[in-house]
């Protein structure tokens, strides 16, 4: 018979080390990964939120991106053709939902305002009790719904967010970002307008009045400026300004020979068809042909202006001609369900919609820090960008960029704005890469994820 | 020069759009005494009547075209408008090229049609309530009207090219000497303005020049006299509101080239031809026309970085709070421009004394 002896101070020390390893073991193997966080599922469902403008200015975006999402938890709970589950390099999810729960959905309308935003989240958490928050049009309300969701202690996918702060100065433990920004914008374009239009350009900005077009123009003007491009003038104009002409006229004899128009939905919509009618596409300055540049661009941006995006160069996150796997998958589950093609903002949307499944589904648990964990530095390919990596220091996605330019396409009209965009460039992930700490990105701090109840 | 002229070309244009607009709310006002917040919604429903006849004169059949697939890889379908099938393919190309000014024969029997319905269904009940009623009411039924037309043509802008003979510049530096290309000015922007002053003007000759304009212009001064002397002034009040809202419909039938319609296009303009309206006089018809077109001009002016650079060297502002303040006017230089107006004449630019003071 064997006798155990235990000492206080051997007790002391076996707990210290268990005490200590099991702090530096990975939040989502520890015990309390699974209780006493905001909105732990009990049941045998899961609840997630999409929070998107469905009406406003950006409604038709807001709607395509709800599309995705529907298409998404369709493919968790193992309906239709799987989509990209089928390509995605991780293959954790095997269509039973999301740890074995069901996935459910409630649906919230942003209208594009952050206050309206906020709320609809804020009542998604706590009357629907939603684990985590996806979409969004708008830098301003991403910006907004991240803060909340970091105070109530759940995750936000952000989706079409375009602002250099949402991972910047804004940046939030809880909140990830896969679609692209302004930097990656001004990194991708300004090879392509180099060689396009040649190191000597005089610009002149046209900017919306809020953080996207801020921090857009200061990356596009950083860009070319290094390029030997010169910055004529950046005039602010305000969201739904609708006549533009006012600020159009003046660049007429400016000098400038580039316009940059720094406005997205109805707003870039309305300043290009104006800017095309003020005939500054065919206008001749310094002896150069005058040029616009629409630095980001959409599918329904451009439906909306037609045959005036006709070689204008822009950017974009994912588009839906790439020809790899994933792509082909997506664009297949969509176009079967919906009868078009995607568009950018529904892929992100959908693309965040996996990704957020796939991290629960690693870390074990639907605790917001053990998602945190499993999101950050974590790589991925097989959803129509390449290798792309979800970077630690600032969840941002770090992938391929596209550039696009305007063409005539096929003249199918239930096709315009889906094959009146070429794909010009696949930009490699390490040309739009940058330091954490870069002067663009600087002055925020992920903080602490909070897991929140 | 060459930009001062740039500039008040845009105010002239901006200002037609608002004095349109304004013109048809005072025609209301004046006759019915109501204060309509739907007329904007009016100026929509004109805009989308564009949308429609080119979305009419686009109707095809489709023609699957085995040699080609979709994105899908299913055989292409393509469309093939009927009216290229009725009339050739060159004019029926032309014919759907004309789509925006072809759209005046659905705007004025749709647009009057519209304008009887709202006076007669809804107006007519409020005439004898107090304006704050009218206003909640008009307004109300101004975003009903906003979501049914983003029910059918969905929020985003639609794309409504005008004829391509149209398209591009006027050299208008050539005929005012001030050499070739100095001032370029579109074509379309031209075609509006002189639309809008021919409505403008028809307006005025129709209530001038006519018996019928005679009646409403005695009406709106004295209406229980015109009554007592057996004149059924209601009907022809009804008949005015219809006319306004043709009017409305017109400017936004022919701004929709300019600015792609969109479901909220109607508040973009509304509230700005409010102030149009005040500033112009309650009532006063030519005031409304004048007071659109000052405000268009200056509003056009404050939105130029070298007109509000140039007013800031002038004071000797630059690097001051005031300068900074100026750099960022042109959203609310027009109401700036009202609260003086409004400060310094009472009743706006041609008001009549008695109106809205009670």
């Amino acid at each position: 018979m064997t006798k155990t002896t235990y000492s206080r101070r051997r007790v002391l020390k076996t707990g210290a080390v268990a005490g200590t390893a099991g702090l530096m073991m990975p939040t989502y193997l520890r015990a309390a990964a699974h209780e006493g966080f905001t909105n732990a599922p009990t049941g045998d469902t899961v609840t997630i939120g999409f929070n998107v403008p469905q009406t406003g200015p950006y409604a038709e975006e807001g709607l395509d991106e709800l599309r995705a999402q529907e298409l998404a938890v369709q493919h968790l709970n193992g309906e239709g053709d799987g989509g990209m589950l089928n390509t995605f390099s991780q293959k954790n999810l095997d269509g039973t939902g999301i740890l074995g729960k069901k996935v459910q959905f409630v649906t919230g309308d942003t209208q594009t305002k952050s206050d309206v935003a906020r709320a609809s989240a804020q009542s998604m958490i706590q009357k629907d009790g939603c684990i985590m928050i996806n979409g969004g049009s708008s830098s301003g309300v991403a910006v907004a719904v991240q803060g909340l969701c970091q105070d109530a202690g759940v995750i936000f996918m952000a989706g079409l967010t375009h602002s250099n702060d949402t991972t910047g100065k804004d940046r939030k433990a809880n909140g990830f970002r896969h679609f692209f920004n302004g930097y990656m914008s001004g990194a991708a374009l300004a090879p392509v307008l180099q060689t396009a239009y040649g190191s000597d350009r005089r610009a002149y900005h046209l900017t919306a009045d809020y953080t996207w077009g801020w921090t857009q123009q200061e990356s596009i003007a950083a860009a070319t400026e290094a390029l030997g491009w010169e910055t004529t003038q950046n005039v602010l104009t305000p969201v739904g300004a609708g006549d533009f002409s006012s600020y159009i006229a003046p660049i007429l004899n400016s000098g400038a020979d580039v316009l940059v128009l720094n406005h997205y939905g109805g707003d870039m919509v309305n300043s290009l068809t104006q800017a095309v009618q003020f005939g500054l596409k065919d206008k001749q300055v310094n002896g150069k042909n005058f040029e616009i540049v629409v630095p980001l661009y959409s599918e329904l941006m451009a439906k909306g202006a037609g045959a005036n995006i006709e070689g204008v160069y822009g950017s974009m996150n994912w588009n839906w001609q790439l020809e790899d796997e994933g792509t082909k998958a997506f664009v297949k589950s969509f176009g079967e369900k919906y009868g078009f093609p995607p568009s950018n903002a529904a892929h992100t949307c959908y693309v965040q919609t996996l990704l957020y499944a796939d991290a629960v589904t690693r870390a074990g648990s639907f605790n917001p820090c053990a998602v945190v964990e499993a999101l950050e530095d974590f790589e991925f390919s097989g959803m129509g960008n390449g290798d792309v990596l979800y970077r630690g220091a600032d969840h941002q996605c770090f992938k391929d960029v596209l550039v696009m330019q305007g063409v005539a396409g096929s003249g199918n009209a239930n096709m315009v704005g889906y094959d009146t965009l070429s794909l010009v460039e696949l930009t490699p992930r390490a040309q739009v890469e940058y330091e954490p700490d870069h002067p663009m990105f600087a002055g925020g701090s992920l903080g602490e994820c909070n897991p929140g109840a | 020069m060459d930009s001062f002229i740039l500039q008040i070309l845009n105010g002239l244009d901006k200002g037609s759009a608002y004095a349109l607009i304004a013109l048809g709310l005072t025609l209301i006002f004046g006759t019915l005494g109501v204060v309509n917040f739907a007329h904007g919604a009016l100026f929509m429903i004109g805009a989308f009547c564009a949308v429609t006849m080119q979305r009419i004169l686009s109707l095809s059949r489709t023609v699957v075209d085995e040699t080609q697939t979709d994105f899908l890889g299913n055989p292409l379908q393509t469309q093939v408008p009927y009216v290229q099938d009725w009339f050739g393919p060159v004019a029926g190309a032309a014919i759907q090229d004309w789509a925006v000014p072809l759209a005046i024969f659905l705007t004025i029997p749709v647009m009057l049609l519209v304008g009887f319905g709202m006076e007669r269904g809804l107006i007519k009940h409020f005439y004898k309530r107090p304006h704050a009623d009218q206003i909640l009411v008009t307004f109300g039924l101004a975003i009903v009207i906003g979501e049914i037309i983003k029910a059918f043509y969905g929020a985003n802008p639609i794309q409504t090219p005008m004829p391509s003979a149209f398209v591009g510049t006027v050299d208008l530096g050539r005929y005012l000497g001030l050499g070739e290309g100095a001032v370029a000015y579109p074509t379309w922007r031209l075609v509006y303005f002189f639309f809008s002053a021919a409505i403008i003007a028809a307006v005025f000759a129709f209530l001038q020049f006519t018996t019928f304009g005679m009646v409403v212009r005695a009406g709106m001064a004295d209406r229980e006299t015109v009554g007592m002397l057996g004149i059924d002034i209601d009907k022809r009040f009804t008949f005015m509101f219809g006319l306004a809202a043709s009017v409305a419909g017109l400017a936004g039938m022919m701004y929709a080239p300019i600015l792609s319609p969109h479901y909220n296009i109607g508040m973009d303009f509304l509230v700005l031809s409010f102030v149009v309206v005040v500033v112009g006089g309650m009532g006063s018809l030519p005031g409304a026309v004048l007071a659109g077109f000052l405000l268009g001009i200056t509003q056009s002016f404050f939105s130029n970085p070298a007109f509000k650079g140039y007013f800031v060297e002038l004071l000797r502002l630059e690097g001051t709070f005031a300068g900074t303040v100026i750099t960022g006017l042109d959203q609310i230089i027009i109401y700036l421009v009202a609260i003086i107006i409004l400060l310094t004449r009472p009743r706006g630019l041609l008001g009549r004394k008695g109106v809205m003071e009670d």
